[in-house]
């Protein structure tokens, strides 16, 4: 059944990396991207496994959970792996066999480049599940909003995701409630070919859109009726402040990202 | 054998995850072909998840379910031609209409049944009769109609399938007095017609105590008791503690009952209510 | 009295664009209506009465074709005013699944303090008293979507009285829950206007009407009744003409008159219906 599908991977916890002021997280996750995008060598890529390794251990999220987010990602590693392994020629030919070629650079870039995707997937992953959705959509409302003054809409965009996350389980539960009404009339939505099974989704589609604008115009006259008018002179509940740990937080990503750079510079292996 | 049976009929939400839970637990059940049962529980008893097994809609956890004499599952080939026995008309029917007109949304059901054009023509006209709703409305467009209206089409969709066993789920929820009133007269009406077996699934009470012959209540996953009305509602202080309540007119005689006014009867419809002052004065004056 | 709403002849329509030519639905038809202070008033009529349109009219959502509604001494044409009207009348709706904006409890309740620029302090203890009022403090971090239906429009309930409005129009709110919620909600309602709230309740449910102070039934767009709900509720072949209904009890003390039982035509509650038939059946 769909109502099996998780949305939003928060997992609480009370962990430091839970308690960083997510403006902070944002930036610090921003800056370890940085950090894997500019090491050069195998070197430089284990800083940010340890760099990784060191925020895991201090957030307390299941190393299974860390696994799953990669699960989606697989294949997407292994196509371009092998593409690195074919078609990169340089080094010292390992195998060679017909047209298939194989050598240790071919081998070094897949290596590397899946390592790099993985642990790219692993702090972005561990950054949703240390910040709720909501502190999340605050956060990048507050890191976006200077950018009002080019007219870019910062808090709309929040809002509306807002808005998006408070829908989603709902509107899952009306799909599955309309199938559930289509079937009782005989619906047949698991047999035929593509065709008779894309029209099978009209009478679920139709009904799930009217009601969708249904509760889009029932919401916004609710937000009528609670003074809602756009961002302008908005107040938070919620207010962000910066911690000291924050901005130790902050040197040691820079302390991480200074030991790459140097290590491109001196090591670059 | 009835129409339905059940035999230690167990449900079980998200099995394996901290979410797990036992909606419907051993349930056995045996409603009469023909008879008109209500099904009443707070929210959250079980008995949204317990009818949802009468169409095949959900697969037992454990035990089985029998419709009409035939095993649901044991046969999956046969499980759509079961399924149309047994029709059911969810809470809020009218949000799954999606047809360009009332007629082809009507038609969407015995369509499916794979039945021919003439025949489904003849069922939608007299549904779309039994259901009050005018011959000029089949060609609108079901959204263009008004909120009573669009249910009683709703409803139709499910009818002209012509099923053995008729399920509603809160047919009445949300409506006006005269719409509660109308969609109650029809079904009282579909099953004096058709004879067919109804099962009404509701919180009102009044609402079940106008309409129904025979009562099952469910509470926390388990049923409590499936009698008539007057014993169903002769649990009066049970039925509120499960959070249940009961039509008034039953409070008021059973709170005369406990002040020490004499009498045997469950009073649970405003006529009863009046002849039983009746007679209870006359029997004073003799 | 202090009058606190004055709706002064009011006429609405709904213009119809799909229509070819336009038509016009005038759902409104010369209503005028004052509500005092501190009352708590019931508005009946069936579906298409004219009754929600009446209450968007209350907090400037729906504005008036002719005729003026003043709220609290304000005109709800002056769009200067409109939030200070917005927040002087607050609006709870039927159905609590899309009214509640936040995926967090207290998120919700701030919304409307939000909008109107309150101090986040002060913000902070309006949402705990507001969801104290309601017996929602436990669930302030829980998710929404995950609260039973009756829970939820308290949820609602408290995100309106955050405001701290003096006034709160309620548009069939019950009209989704099962009984428990539906206890829940009448509580709550009853609760804030023996503390001063004046409370427009809208419903289909007559029992929750009879618990009014006043009981005001709209039919075709105009005033039909206006009264005490003992008053109301006594002229039961009217009301079942308009589509509405009575209590069970008034129901049965009129058939019980109807057969030549002397018993007064007002009987509305339960415990007043059980005395008058125990006095009527018990043993001399």
């Amino acid at each position: 059944m769909i109502k099996d599908i998780t949305i939003g991977q928060y997992f609480p916890g009370k962990s430091a990396v839970h308690r960083l002021d997510p403006r902070m997280k944002l930036l610090l996750t921003v800056l370890y991207i940085v950090m894997l995008f500019i090491a050069k060598g195998f070197l430089g890529l284990a800083v940010g496994i340890i760099y990784m390794l060191a925020a895991f251990l201090m957030s307390g999220i299941p190393i299974r959970m860390m696994l799953k987010s990669v699960k989606p990602i697989l294949p997407i590693i292994v196509f371009t792996g092998f593409l690195n392994l074919f078609f990169i020629t340089t080094g010292d030919p390992l195998v060679e066999w017909h047209f298939i070629k194989i050598t240790t650079g071919g081998l070094k870039t897949m290596v590397f480049m899946a390592s790099r995707i993985i642990l790219l997937i692993f702090g972005t992953s561990l950054l949703t599940y240390t910040t709720s959705p909501i502190t999340l959509t605050d956060a990048i409302e507050r890191v976006m909003s200077p950018l009002k003054v080019i007219k870019f809409p910062a808090h709309e965009i929040a809002m509306m995701m807002t808005i998006a996350l408070r829908f989603i389980p709902t509107l899952i539960e009306e799909t599955d409630k309309i199938m559930s009404a289509q079937k009782a009339r005989g619906a047949d939505m698991e047999s035929g070919n593509v065709i008779k099974r894309a029209k099978a989704l009209i009478p679920i589609l139709i009904p799930l859109f009217v009601s969708a604008f249904r509760r889009a115009e029932e919401l916004a006259l609710a937000m009528e009726c609670r003074c809602y008018h756009g961002g302008e002179g908005r107040t938070r509940l919620k207010q962000l402040k910066t911690a000291p740990r924050d901005y130790v937080a902050l040197a040691v990503t820079v302390l991480f990202i200074v030991a790459v750079i140097l290590l491109n510079r001196f090591l670059p292996i | 054998m009835g129409i339905i049976r059940t035999e230690d009929l167990t449900y079980v939400y998200g099995e394996g995850t901290p979410f797990r839970k036992t909606a419907v637990d051993g349930v056995n059940l045996d409603i009469e072909a023909g008879e008109i049962v209500g099904i009443i529980g707070h929210t959250g008893s079980g008995k949204s998840t317990l009818i949802q097994h009468f169409n095949g809609l959900l697969k037992p956890t454990s035990g089985k379910v029998f419709i009409d004499g035939e095993e649901l599952f044991a046969d999956k080939s046969r499980l759509k031609e079961i399924r149309f026995k047994v029709g059911l008309v969810f809470q809020y029917p009218e949000y799954q209409l999606f047809e360009e007109t009332v007629y082809k949304d009507i038609a969407f059901g015995p369509k499916n049944m794979g039945l021919t054009d003439g025949e489904a023509d003849k069922r939608i006209k007299e549904t779309a009769r039994l259901v009050g709703l005018k011959p000029e409305l089949l060609d609108k467009s079901p959204f263009e109609l008004s909120g009573g209206q669009k249910r009683r089409v709703a409803i139709a969709g499910v009818m002209a399938m012509e099923p053995k066993v008729l399920i509603l789920d809160e047919p009445t929820a949300g409506l006006d007095p005269r719409g509660r009133d109308r969609i109650l007269g029809l079904i009282k009406e579909y099953h004096a017609e058709k004879g067919t077996t109804v099962l009404l699934v509701s919180h009102s009470m009044e609402d079940v105590a106008k309409t129904v012959s025979k009562i099952l209540v469910m509470n926390d996953a388990k049923v409590f008791m499936y009698s008539d009305r007057s014993s169903v509602f002769a649990k009066a202080d049970e039925l509120t503690a499960m959070g249940l309540t009961v039509p008034q007119v039953t409070r008021v005689f059973d709170r005369l009952r406990a002040m020490g006014i004499e009498f045997d009867d469950e009073v649970f419809s405003i006529d009863y209510a009046k002849d039983l002052v009746l007679r209870l004065l006359a029997e004073k004056r003799r | 009295m202090e009058k606190f709403i004055e709706i002064k002849d009011v006429s609405f329509s709904y213009i119809n664009d799909y229509d070819d030519p336009p038509t016009k639905n005038t759902v409104l038809k010369g209503v005028t209506l004052d509500i005092n202070k501190g009352e708590f008033v019931a508005v009946l009529g069936h579906n298409g009465s004219g009754k929600s349109t009446l209450a968007k009219l209350l907090n400037s959502i729906n504005l008036p074709e002719s005729g003026d509604v003043f709220v609290d001494g304000m005109n709800t044409r002056d769009e200067d005013k409109l939030y200070d009207i917005r927040r002087t009348v607050g609006m709870v709706f039927q159905n609590p699944d899309n009214q509640i904006v936040a995926t967090v409890v207290e998120e919700d309740v701030a919304f409307a303090l939000e909008n109107i620029g309150v101090e986040p302090s002060e913000i902070r203890k309006r949402v705990d008293w507001a969801l104290k009022k309601v017996g929602m403090y436990e669930y302030r971090e829980h998710a929404p979507h995950k609260l039973s239906g009756g829970q939820k429009q308290r949820i609602a309930i408290a995100g309106v009285l955050a405001m701290q409005p003096k006034c709160i129009v309620m548009d069939e709110p019950t009209a989704m829950l099962d009984p428990i919620g539906r206890r829940e909600i009448m509580q709550t309602i009853t609760e804030l206007n023996s503390e001063g709230v004046t409370v427009v309740l809208i419903t289909h449910y007559m029992e929750e009407a009879a618990r009014a102070g006043r009981v005001v039934v709209m039919d075709d767009g105009k005033i039909l009744l206006d009264g005490a709900p003992k008053k109301v509720f006594s002229q039961a072949e009217l009301l079942k003409s308009v589509g509405l209904d009575v209590p069970d009890v008034t129901d049965l003390t009129h058939g019980l008159i109807r057969a030549g039982i002397d018993l007064p035509d007002d009987i509305i509650s339960e415990d007043e219906c059980v005395e008058r038939l125990y006095q009527l059946l018990k043993k001399e």
